[in-house]
């Protein structure tokens, strides 16, 4: 599904990610797990194709097609979905709207018939159950006044309403609560499947425990220093970061 | 754009022509350029009128000769001759309009189909010149038997000088007075076009009023005056414009606007301008210098402005109220987008006399390309206005990085119990807020509509229903090549 080989990317001329290999396929779920400032946020960043980030080295391709260089808009149209870290407030434009947008542009792109507002109704409603999001945050601006919690409800509603087939779920949990973060874990779990491949970024076991990943990836100065299974989070909540440096560098 | 179906306003139009009889009376008579008092005589005899309204003009150009066009504005223009404008043409003959829209500049004609505006109606827009033998004048019969059966008049001004002088010599310039400014002075020199509006006691007038069903509503003068009177306890909401881009042979363009409201009556007033704006590089485009003034005479009585102004090379204009009647309202709601060289100094008047009055402003400035835009505004609270308030809100958005937004409150409080609530915004459309769309399959240029739009929701809200679906898109077109 998608492969990452060699990648060396940096921003403002500082190198952040100095050689990712990374393979994932469908239906698998991958956690990359990381001390702060150690490049998973620009990891995904990059593969959702946004600006400021100059890939100086390396490939990254989905589905055998060359990612790096189509538009983000184009990602999106091909499977990719980011959930973000901090999800922006545009404020007046209804978060209907936005995914009705999205949606029928993917399907334009796939040559499908767009849906119309009737359809397309009947689906968001479905979705917003999945991750109990209240209907009314349906017509209001997107993330407008939402809280922390709602904002990553908010998004991966909008992967359910979406489906891609690959999403990168940055931070996802942090500024949940635990019961919010039960409902988004749930919400997740239930999006789980095998055409879909998930990347969960994170920096706590905690999420792991409501979403079982398949592959643990620890990135810490740029480059993915050990990958292991779902035993590695609990051993990097036990002990840090550190060994796994030491024991990369011996 | 207006509350009858678009497929039937050419036929009313067309009938409405064909009744107005002065049209075919001016068609042989132009004036040549220049203006003197020699000029204004010929107008006012020209539409025989009564010799109390050619003293007036006569009066107003007198003052106009001693003023001075206003500088405080920022906008940046070269100087005009107003030697050079003929202040009495006849319509354009047929012979030179376009025959077909075959003739008509494709770049026009691919707006117009973007805007969904029907072919006929095209036509018009372009300056075709139309057989007028279309097969239906019912729209038109329909629309004023209803208008007579509630009383309402509705008329070009030159009708009502004609057919209601008492209501006109009443009301006239009491807004606006002759030397109000330097353009109000010209306008009441040498208006030539306008709607006039009387809505009598007690009567909510039954359809929204539209300048497109207004007899000779097709040309736009160059010099409007328009005067509408709420009588007391009645409402009317007033559509001005179109969101057709219209050409114009006149560059210049001086209206001016009177609403007058008695006791609990209300006045929605609601514009959308798009005038040539000149090209690329500033060329061409109209200048469009304003006066628009609503004033709520009677107690509880409510004036309410909403604009979208997105054409026009030049924008000077500052729809105001003046708040007389204790417990008047008064509204300012405003989109304006500045793209390539244009310029526009818009804002409003908030004038607060009477007692417990109340105004809002909702300004919302959209600058993109080299366009440049300033919000001016003034809010004065007169000593006797006690309990007076006012919320303000500017906000701009800039798209790129060669434009410029300014904005100029001024506010003059004279009366301690007064509350003022001011909040302004400058922002850039957020690369955050455009990668968030784009990362949701959302083409960059649908992103940006969609960000300007929710920008302007606030405004678009105010706005009649069918001129607000056009407004969305009318901003859609106008920002196409605004970004990337």
């Amino acid at each position: 599904m998608l492969k990452i080989e060699n990648l060396h990317a940096s921003v403002d001329g500082k190198k952040i990610l100095k050689g990712i290999n990374l393979a994932i396929g469908a239906g698998e779920v991958h956690a990359i797990m990381g001390p702060n400032g150690s490049g998973k946020s620009t990891l995904s960043n990059i593969i959702a194709g946004r600006d400021g980030y100059e890939v100086t080295e390396g490939s990254i391709t989905f589905k055998g097609q060359n990612l790096l260089t189509m538009a983000p808009e184009e990602r999106a149209w091909e499977g990719v979905f980011l959930a973000f870290q901090y999800p922006v407030e545009i404020p007046g434009v209804n978060n209907t709207y936005l995914l009705k947008a999205g949606v029928n542009a993917k399907r334009k792109h796939r040559g499908q018939e767009e849906l119309d507002a009737m359809d397309f109704m009947q689906i968001v409603k479905e979705k917003a159950k999945l991750v109990e999001l209240d209907p009314s945050f349906l017509s209001r601006g997107v993330n407008e006044g939402f809280s922390g919690g709602e904002k990553k409800r908010n998004e991966i509603f909008q992967m359910a309403v979406l489906e891609p087939e690959l999403a990168l779920l940055d931070e996802t949990d942090s500024g949940l609560d635990i019961d919010a973060l039960r409902i988004v874990a749930h919400g997740v779990n239930k999006l789980r499947s095998a055409e879909r491949s998930i990347i969960m970024i994170t920096h706590y076991q905690r999420l792991l425990d409501y979403i079982q990943p398949d592959v643990v990836h620890v990135l810490a100065d740029g480059k993915i220093l050990k990958t292991g299974d779902a035993k590695l989070a609990l051993e990097l909540e036990e002990r840090g970061y550190d060994w796994v440096r030491e024991e990369a560098a011996a | 754009m207006s509350p009858i179906k678009a497929e039937s306003k050419p036929e009313a139009f067309a009938a409405q022509e064909y009744q107005a009889g002065f049209v075919t009376d001016i068609e042989s008579d132009t004036l040549p350029p220049g203006l003197n008092e020699d000029v204004i005589r010929h107008i006012s005899a020209r539409k025989e009128e009564p010799q109390w309204l050619l003293d007036w003009r006569l009066e107003a150009f007198r003052h106009w000769q001693t003023m001075s066009e206003p500088t405080w504005a920022t906008v940046d223009y070269p100087p005009i001759d107003y030697q050079s404008i003929s202040y009495f043409s006849a319509p354009k003959s047929p012979d030179n309009a376009p025959k077909s829209l075959d003739e008509v500049d494709p770049k026009l004609l691919e707006t117009y189909a973007k805007l969904g505006i029907p072919l006929r109606e095209q036509e018009m827009l372009a300056g075709v010149a139309v057989d007028a033998v279309f097969d239906s004048v019912s729209v038109a019969t329909t629309f004023k038997g209803k208008l007579k059966e509630a009383g309402v008049i509705f008329c070009p001004i030159s009708e009502a000088v004609r057919d209601y002088p008492e209501l006109v010599q009443k009301y006239l310039g009491t807004v606006v007075p002759q030397g109000d400014n330097f353009y109000a002075a010209l306008n009441s020199a040498v208006f030539t076009d306008g709607s006039f509006v009387y809505i009598p006691k007690g009567v909510r007038c039954p359809m929204e009023l539209s300048t497109y069903f207004r007899i000779n509503a097709s040309n736009t003068g160059q010099f409007e005056r328009t005067l509408i009177i709420a009588d007391e306890k009645s409402y009317v909401s007033y559509l001005e414009g179109c969101t057709a881009p219209s050409r114009d042979e006149n560059q210049l363009h001086a209206a001016v606007v009177e609403l007058i409201t008695l006791e609990d009556a209300q006045i929605k007033y609601s514009t959308v301008q798009n005038w040539y704006p000149g090209d690329e590089n500033g060329v061409g485009g109209i200048y469009n210098f304003v006066t628009k003034r609503g004033d709520c005479r009677g107690d509880r009585s409510k004036i309410s402005w909403t604009q979208v102004e997105t054409g026009s090379a030049i924008t000077w204009k500052y729809p105001s109220c003046i708040l007389r009647g204790n417990d008047s309202v008064g509204e300012f709601y405003s989109v304006a987008l500045t793209k390539m060289r244009q310029q526009a100094d818009t804002g409003t008047k908030m004038t607060h006399l009477g007692k417990n009055t109340r105004s809002t402003i909702v300004s919302k400035g959209i600058a993109a390309g080299h366009g440049n835009q300033s919000y001016r505004g003034l809010v004065s609270i007169g000593k006797d206005a006690a309990g007076a308030r006012n919320f303000t809100q500017c906000d701009s958005l800039l798209i790129g990085d060669k434009c410029g937004a300014h904005t100029f409150p001024y506010v003059v409080v004279k009366n301690p119990t007064a509350i003022m609530e001011h909040e302004a915004t400058t922002s850039k459309i957020g690369e955050d807020q455009l990668f968030y769309c784009l990362s949701r399959g959302i083409s960059e240029e649908d992103a940006v509509n969609m960000i300007v739009n929710g920008f302007c929701k606030d405004v678009f809200n105010q706005l009649p229903m069918e001129f607000a679906v056009e407004a969305n898109r009318l901003m859609e077109v106008s920002l196409e090549g605004a970004v990337g």
